[in-house]
C-alpha cells in the first residue's frame, strides 16, 4: 500500500492552503491569513493523474485525491493528517463485477452532509456515482443512480459524450437536508435526488442542448460546472456547453444568464465560482467555444467575469492578468475562493499556473508558476 | 520459477514489478505463495495476482479492473510468453513478469 510522505513543517496556526491537482501530481500553495506572501509544497504522487483533491470542512484534515496513472487502474488517497501521509482506499470507486463497465478515472469528490461525517461522494468516467461511509476507505456504487431503470437513456453508452470521457461531477448535498442532492453530468444533464440517492430526475427545463436534434430535450445536456449560490441553496449557478444559467427552486426552470455576456467573449467556459456569503455574486472564465472549440482564453486575453446582481450584469476582471498572447483556460474544478472578508478568488490553468486574488477580483497576481496542467484547485 | 512447499499447499511464484507498482512493493522482484488445491491444478496468473494482492494490498486493482479484464496498457508475460488470460496455467517454473507497456511519447 503505497503511502506518501512529506518532510514536517510548521504550519501557521491561522493561514490559506489551496490543494492543487495537476496532470502530474498534487501540490499545495500556502499562505498567511492575510494572503501576502504563498509558499509552494510538493509534488505529493508525482506522475500520477490527479484529477481532484479537497479537504473535508467537517474535520479540517482529512485529505482525499483522486488519482491515477497512464498504465494503472484508478484509485483513492487519504490522508487523515492534513497530507503529511496518505493511504490509499482498499476499495476504490468500482463498477458492480458482471455490469460490463470499468471506471477509467474517478473524477469528483465530494465531502457528505454535516450530520454524516465519513460520508463522501464521488463522481466518476464514465459516469458512474459512488459513495463510501468510511472516509474514502472503501465504496460502494449508488444503486439508486448507477443502476436506475432510466441511466443508459440519461446518459447514452459509456463510449459516448466528451472526447476524454464523460463525467459525472457537481456532486451537491443541500445543506439543510441530506437525502436532498444536486450531481452534474457532462453527457446527461443535472440531476436531482430527494431521497438521498434512491432515485433522480432530470432538472434542465430551460437548458439549451444545441448539439441534440430535440429542440428541448428533457436531459443529454452538458453542465459543466453546477455550484449552490453562497449563503442560499435554493439557487444554483450553471457553466454549461451551452451557456450560463441560475435557478432558484422551487422553479425547475434554468434561467439563461449567459445572455447578457459580451458578445464578443460569449458565455462558454468550464468553472463557475460562488461568493461565500452573497448568493447574488459569482464568477464565470469564459473561453472560445467557436468555431472547433480552441478552449483557450478568447482572443489570448483572459479575463474573470463576475456578476453582482445573480447574472442580471456582468463586469470584466482582469487586472494583473496577461494583456495578450495568454492561450491558456481554466478546467471546471479550477476555480475556487476562500472564507476571508473580502473574498479570496483562485483560479489554476492548463498551462499550470495559479492566480489570485484577495479583493474580490480588482487585482490578480501569479502565486505560482511552471506547475503542469491543473485540473482542480480548492481551498481549505 | 516457482517452487512448491513441503506439503503442495502453495507454489511460490517469482514476480517482477514494473516501477509504476514499485510502491506497493518496494522491490523490482517478489515472491508470492499461491495456493495449490490439487496437483493436477497448478498455478493461474489469476491465482497468482490474487495472492500478490493478498501480500500487497491494492496492487490487483491498478492492474486489472473490476470486469476482470487487463488494464489496457498493462501486459503480463509468463514464463516469457504474453498472455491476457487470467486462466493462464504457470508451469512448475514459470515465473510472471508484469510490463508497463510504452503507451504515450
Amino acid at each position: 500500500m503505497p503511502r506518501t510522505k512529506v518532510a514536517a513543517r510548521s504550519t501557521p496556526a491561522r493561514r490559506i492552503r489551496l490543494l492543487i491537482a495537476t496532470r502530474k501530481g498534487l501540490w499545495t500553495l500556502t499562505s498567511d491569513i492575510a494572503r501576502n506572501g504563498w509558499k509552494l509544497a510538493g509534488p505529493q504522487f508525482l506522475g500520477h493523474i490527479v484529477h481532484h483533491a479537497i479537504c473535508d470542512p467537517r474535520d479540517g484534515k482529512t485529505l482525499l485525491a483522486a488519482a491515477r496513472t497512464g498504465h494503472l487502474g484508478p484509485t483513492v488517497f487519504r490522508s487523515t493528517d492534513a497530507g503529511k501521509t496518505w493511504k490509499e482506499a482498499t476499495r476504490p470507486p468500482a463498477f458492480a463485477e458482471g455490469s460490463g463497465r470499468v471506471v477509467d478515472h474517478t473524477f469528483w469528490l465530494t465531502p457528505g452532509h454535516a450530520s454524516e461525517p465519513g460520508v463522501w461522494y464521488a463522481g466518476t468516467s464514465p459516469q458512474g456515482l459512488f459513495r463510501s461511509a468510511d472516509a474514502g476507505a472503501t465504496w460502494e456504487g449508488v444503486a439508486g443512480f448507477n443502476a436506475h431503470p432510466q441511466r443508459k437513456a440519461w446518459c447514452g453508452d459509456d463510449q459516448d459524450g466528451t472526447p476524454d470521457g464523460a463525467k459525472l461531477h457537481s456532486i451537491l448535498i443541500d445543506p439543510r437536508d441530506r437525502a436532498h442532492m444536486y450531481l452534474g453530468m457532462s453527457s446527461g444533464g443535472v440531476f436531482e435526488s430527494v431521497d438521498g440517492g434512491a432515485d433522480w430526475r432530470p432538472l434542465n427545463k430551460g437548458v439549451r442542448a444545441d448539439f441534440i436534434p430535440a429542440p428541448a430535450p428533457e436531459f443529454g445536456h452538458d453542465p459543466h460546472c453546477v455550484r449552490f449560490a453562497g449563503a442560499n441553496p435554493d439557487r444554483l449557478y450553471q457553466q454549461n456547453h451551452c451557456g450560463i444559467y441560475r435557478i432558484d427552486r422551487p422553479s425547475d426552470t434554468w434561467q439563461d444568464i449567459g445572455a447578457s455576456m459580451p458578445k464578443s467573449v460569449g458565455d462558454v467556459g468550464f468553472p463557475v465560482a460562488v461568493h461565500p456569503r452573497d448568493p447574488e455574486s459569482m464568477w464565470v472564465f469564459p473561453m472560445d467555444g467557436t468555431s472547433v472549440w480552441p478552449r483557450t482564453a478568447p482572443g489570448g486575453r483572459p479575463a474573470v467575469y463576475r456578476s453582482r446582481d445573480g447574472g442580471k450584469t456582468w463586469k470584466r476582471q482582469d487586472q494583473g492578468l496577461p494583456k495578450s498572447q495568454a492561450w491558456w483556460t481554466v478546467k471546471r474544478q479550477a476555480m475556487t475562493t476562500d472564507l476571508r472578508d473580502p473574498m479570496g478568488l483562485y483560479f489554476g490553468t492548463t498551462s499550470g499556473e495559479i492566480w489570485g486574488t484577495r479583493d474580490e477580483g480588482r487585482t490578480f497576481r501569479c502565486l505560482a508558476r511552471h506547475l503542469p496542467h491543473i485540473f482542480a484547485l480548492e481551498a481549505w | 520459477m516457482t517452487a512448491r512447499s513441503s506439503r503442495e499447499a502453495a507454489a511460490v511464484v517469482r514476480v517482477k514489478i514494473p516501477t509504476p507498482l514499485r510502491s506497493y512493493t518496494g522491490q523490482a522482484e517478489v515472491a508470492v505463495a499461491v495456493p495449490v488445491l490439487a496437483p493436477e491444478l497448478p498455478p493461474t496468473v489469476g491465482g497468482v495476482l490474487a495472492a500478490l494482492d493478498g501480500a500487497y494490498p491494492g496492487i490487483r486493482f491498478r492492474i486489472i479492473d473490476e470486469q476482470r479484464q487487463l488494464r489496457p496498457h498493462i501486459r503480463l508475460f509468463v514464463g516469457g510468453r504474453l498472455t491476457r488470460d487470467l486462466a493462464t496455467s504457470l508451469t512448475s517454473d514459470a515465473e510472471v513478469m508484469i510490463v508497463a507497456a510504452l503507451s504515450g511519447g
